[in-house]
C-alpha cells in the first residue's frame, strides 16, 4: 500500500510506513548530507529510524549548496 | 608595541579578513584551491532541496575541515522564513553561525532591514551568532548591534553587480560608529574595491562573483588576499590627509636658489 505525500514541493507516492532514513536508502541519499523537515518541524538525524511518513505529510529535503 | 592584529567575532579569532562565497563555480572541485589562495577561514554557503537526479552532490566535500562554515538564509522574504531556514542548516550540525539574507527586492536584491533586525533577535536568543547582510544605515546597524549580531554586514553595491563601494559615505560612518566588527557584503568586483574597503577601516570582506566568475578564481583569489593585506595594513599603517595643493616631497631649499 501506499500513501502520498509532498516531498520538495512535489505530490509523489511512498510505500505505507516507510520511515525517512529508508527513503534517503533508497534514493542513495546520504544522510549525513541532508536535513529533513516533516510538517514544518525539523527531524533530528538520530530520529531518521523511527519518524515514518503518513499520508498528506509535507515533506522538506535540503542540502547545502554553494552560495554568497 | 602594536597588539596583534586580530579579527575576532563572537569571541572567536579569525585569521582571515577575506571572506569568500562558494557560488556560481563552473566547477565546484577548484574550491579548495580558491580558499588555500584566498587564505580564507570563512566561507559562506546556502541551503536548497536536493536533487534527486544528483544526490550525492555535496558542496562540504569541496571545504577542508577546519573552515567556518556561515550558512545564509538565501530566499528568505520575512524574518520568519530566514528563522526557519537558519534553523534548518543548524541542524545540518555544521555550526551556529548564520547570515542573515532577507530580500523582497528581486531586481536589486536589497536586503529588507526591518525584517533582518526581527531575525537577528530571535537567532541571536536562539544561541546562534548572527552576521546580518544590510543595507548600510546606521540606526539599522545599531538596532541590529542591540539584537545581538555579532557582526554587521553592509553591502557596497548591489550583489553580484561588481560596482563597488557606491555607499561609501554610509560605509564610513558605520565603521565609525558600529563597535562590533563591520564586515563589507556585496558589490566588490575587484581587488581594489576590496583594499579601499579595507584602508577605511572595515573589518574584513565578503565576496564571491568576482572570484567564483572569474577566468582564473584560483589567481583572482590570491589576488583578493594580497588586497585585502594590502588595504588593512595601509589602514594600521594610518594614512595621512589629502591636500588640495601639492606638498613637496623633496626639501624645498636647495642649492640653486641659495
Amino acid at each position: 500500500m501506499s500513501i502520498r505525500i509532498v516531498l520538495n514541493g512535489t505530490s509523489q507516492d511512498v510505500t505505507a510506513g516507510m520511515s525517512v532514513l529508508e527513503f534517503l536508502q533508497s534514493r542513495s541519499i546520504d544522510p549525513s548530507h541532508v536535513v529533513v523537515e516533516v510538517n514544518r518541524s525539523i527531524v533530528n538525524r538520530d530520529q531518521f529510524a523511527n519518524c515514518r511518513f503518513k499520508d498528506n505529510d509535507t515533506v522538506e529535503i535540503l542540502r547545502f549548496v554553494g552560495g554568497g | 608595541m602594536r597588539m596583534k592584529d586580530e579579527l575576532v567575532i563572537a569571541g572567536i579569532p579569525v585569521r582571515s579578513r577575506l571572506i569568500t562565497g562558494s557560488g556560481k563555480y563552473r566547477d565546484e572541485s577548484i574550491i579548495k584551491d580558491v580558499l588555500e589562495a584566498a587564505q580564507c577561514d570563512i566561507i559562506t554557503i546556502a541551503l536548497r532541496r536536493i536533487d534527486f537526479d544528483n544526490p550525492s552532490e555535496n558542496i562540504l566535500k569541496n571545504v577542508p575541515s577546519g573552515k567556518h562554515l556561515l550558512p545564509n538564509t538565501s530566499g528568505a522574504r520575512t524574518a520568519e522564513e530566514a528563522v526557519r531556514i537558519a534553523r534548518l542548516a543548524r541542524a545540518m550540525k555544521c555550526g551556529n553561525w548564520i547570515k542573515i539574507e532577507v530580500i523582497n527586492d528581486q531586481k536589486y536584491l536589497l536586503p529588507d532591514n526591518h525584517e533582518t533586525i526581527l531575525a537577528t533577535e530571535t537567532l541571536s536568543k536562539e544561541g546562534f551568532v548572527v552576521f546580518p547582510y544590510m543595507t548600510p544605515d546606521l540606526s539599522a546597524a545599531r538596532r541590529m548591534v542591540d539584537a545581538g549580531a555579532a557582526a554587521v554586514m553592509p553591502l557596497g553595491a548591489p550583489i553580484g553587480s561588481n560596482r563597488g563601494l557606491q555607499t561609501r559615505e554610509l560605509l564610513e560612518i558605520m565603521i565609525s560608529e558600529i563597535d562590533i566588527p563591520v564586515i563589507v557584503d556585496a558589490g566588490i568586483g575587484k581587488p581594489s574595491h576590496a583594499t579601499e574597503a579595507m584602508e577605511m577601516g572595515a573589518d574584513a570582506v565578503l565576496l564571491n562573483t568576482a572570484i567564483a566568475s572569474s577566468d582564473d578564481p584560483v589567481s583572482m583569489a590570491r589576488a583578493f588576499r594580497l588586497a585585502v593585506e594590502a588595504g588593512r595594513t595601509a589602514y594600521l599603517a594610518g594614512m595621512p590627509g589629502e591636500s588640495r595643493t601639492a606638498r613637496a616631497s623633496s626639501p624645498l631649499t636647495g642649492f640653486l636658489d641659495s
